[in-house]
């Protein structure tokens, strides 16, 4: 459990945030300059906020009012930064045992052989920093950080700077650790698709102020509840298993409690629980059961909700069986077809509108 | 040794311990001083700064005259420290080191302080979150990282002492033996008739010497550059 309550001003800008979270992966979302970093600072105890506390679990990291600071040093907190941060003088294995070699053995619950084996670093420990790529990079971080034994993980935006590649790469690896160590993480991100990929709780943050949190599915689904996503990335978040593997069609069938969805086929066996983002964007809507048509998901929905703040498109929220799915039409095709709150209607998915990035394992 | 007289290898000898003695004391205040410089902020700053500097800008000989009227034997420092442990710079070879530390500090401070500078201090916040306290990740981190600076910042300041002349002079005059570093001798040979040879003699290895020391700060700096540069392959 992590509990935030923080007032901190720095320069102009005022962060003050109260969130509680208990989630493997807790994620911090929001855009550039809405505190996210800020918040996760004060975390790890390199910023020090002027009023509130911090703790995880029954440990008090931070108590402005009893005049509790506990320096970064002795706070346990892992951190991933966006650059990783590797200490150029030192090779691989070094940096991966900083931390380790500053806590007693007995205090050890992760060991070097465990990371190693986990991010695939055997090839990479007696290189230096300098001759690895970005990805190899940010993966030798995150050892670094699990083995200074950490009560809990910080990743600042830790894909930013890497290619697509990696991306899915390093988002792997994190599935991996969250399945396999058990440690707590929070995950900072602007990007809609790591969030719903990642996190099981998200906290979304705007202009220094918590804006609203909850499970995943509802805060990403909600038409008004994410005003930090960028106008392009609305969209929702279905909890979903795989069905069915169809090989010659090299599709996937997963299913939820609104009906069932083709994807693109998924390495995953039946059963398996999958997370599948939806961009509102690649959502359509048919009054009628549309036949004669190329689109493979199509799915029976009632219209709960319109958001016309969008200029020339607007947000439908609809209702798929008990989830949520979010619909960006034009105001035009809403005049058209004369779409009202309530009314049931058929959304539109085309199946190739999932890729690798937009679908996570649970 | 290279056709050197005895009386010219005495001079050489104790040019070289007066340097050496003098960067091995003012080294760790060297650090101590850059690190504050860069890395805190605290009242009185520029002022530090300035008085750090003072030996660059100020006549060697106003320097060697206030080390005189300070580290003297009625001087208020010379006359405790001789009391309390025996210490006497006056006329010593010892207060010799003490001139050259001093005209060398600020270059040592200026290289040191600039690597200091120049380290992406995430770095060192990334060694706290790993568990170091603030000790360990100026020895782990910090003062790895400013090594180039540190060597730089040494050998400019020991070429510096090589040379030291005005405050010397002023501060232990020029005493065969005791007090007669390299550019001492070299004057002292230029006063008296018939001493060109020697000097020119004397000069020449003075200018080996400087050439040294700047190719040893090259070639050292740049290994140690190597082994830490953090770009892509």
């Amino acid at each position: 459990m992590i509990n935030v309550e923080i007032e901190q001003q720095l320069g102009s800008f005022h962060l003050d945030v109260k969130f509680a979270a208990e989630a493997p992966i807790v994620g911090l979302f929001g855009r550039s300059g809405s505190g996210k970093t800020s918040v996760i600072n004060a975390i790890a105890g390199i910023a020090t906020p002027q009023r509130g506390s911090i703790r995880i679990n029954e440990t008090v990291l931070f108590d402005a009012a009893q005049n509790i600071d506990v320096p970064p040093n002795e706070r346990r907190v892992g951190y991933v930064f966006q650059d990783a941060l590797l200490f150029p003088h030192m090779d691989v294995e070094s940096n991966l045992l900083y931390g380790q070699r500053r806590h007693a053995p007995e205090d050890r619950f992760i060991d070097e052989a465990r990371i190693v084996e986990l991010l695939g670093l055997s090839a990479l420990l007696h290189r230096k920093p300098r001759a690895l790529s970005g990805g190899e990079k940010q993966r030798v971080a995150i050892g670094r950080a699990l083995l200074a034994q950490p009560r809990l993980l910080l990743m600042d935006e830790p894909l930013a700077s890497l290619d697509v590649p990696r991306k899915m790469e390093i988002l792997a690896y994190v599935e991996r650790l969250r399945d396999e160590l058990r440690i707590p993480i929070v995950y900072v991100s602007h990007s809609v698709t790591e969030m719903a990929r990642l996190a099981d709780t998200v906290v979304v943050l705007a202009d220094g102020k918590c804006v609203a949190s909850g499970p995943v599915d509802h805060v990403m689904g909600r038409l008004d509840g994410n005003p930090a996503a960028p106008w392009q990335e609305a969209g929702s978040v279905l909890d979903t298993r795989v069905a069915a593997q169809n090989d010659e069609d090299q599709l996937t069938t997963l299913t939820f409690d609104g009906g069932e969805i083709l994807v693109p086929r998924l390495d995953a066996s039946v059963g398996e629980r999958v997370r599948a983002r939806i961009s509102a964007r690649d959502v359509s809507l048919a009054l009628a059961m549309p036949t004669d048509i190329s689109i493979l998901n199509v799915l029976p929905a009632q219209v709960l909700a319109i958001d016309e703040a969008n200029g020339p498109a607007v947000d439908l929220q609809l209702a798929v069986g008990g989830s949520m799915l979010v619909a960006r039409i034009t105001r035009r095709s809403m005049r058209q077809l004369g779409v009202r709150t309530g009314q049931k209607v058929f959304a539109l998915v085309k199946a190739v509108a999932f890729d690798e990035r937009s679908v996570g394992y649970v | 040794m290279l056709g050197l007289s005895a009386d010219e290898i005495g001079i050489l000898a104790l040019s070289l311990r007066v340097a050496l003695v003098s960067v091995i004391f003012s080294l760790p205040i060297a650090v101590l001083v850059a690190y504050g410089l860069a890395r805190l902020s605290f009242p009185g700053k520029t002022l530090v700064d300035a008085i750090v500097h003072l030996p660059l800008v100020l006549p060697p000989v106003v320097v060697g005259f206030a080390l005189l009227v300070l580290f003297g034997r009625r001087g208020p420092i010379g006359s405790l420290l001789d009391q309390w442990f025996g210490i006497v710079f006056a006329f010593r070879w010892t207060g010799a080191a003490l001139a050259s530390a001093l005209m060398g500090f600020p270059l040592m401070v200026r290289a040191i302080r600039l690597s200091i500078e120049a380290i992406d201090r995430r770095l060192e916040t990334a060694a706290r979150t790993l568990g170091g306290s603030r000790l360990w990740v100026f020895v782990s981190i910090t003062l790895p990282l400013a090594l180039p600076g540190i060597i730089t910042g040494t050998l400019l300041s020991f070429a510096r002492g090589l040379g030291e002349f005005g405050a010397t002079i002023t501060f232990v005059s020029n005493i065969p033996g005791q007090t007669q570093t390299l550019p001492l001798a070299i004057y002292s040979f230029t006063q008296v008739p018939g001493g060109d040879a020697q000097a020119m003699r004397l000069s020449l290895v003075a200018v080996v010497l400087s050439i040294a020391a700047l190719a040893a700060s090259e070639w050292l700096t740049r290994r140690a550059t190597e082994s830490q540069r953090d770009d892509q392959r």
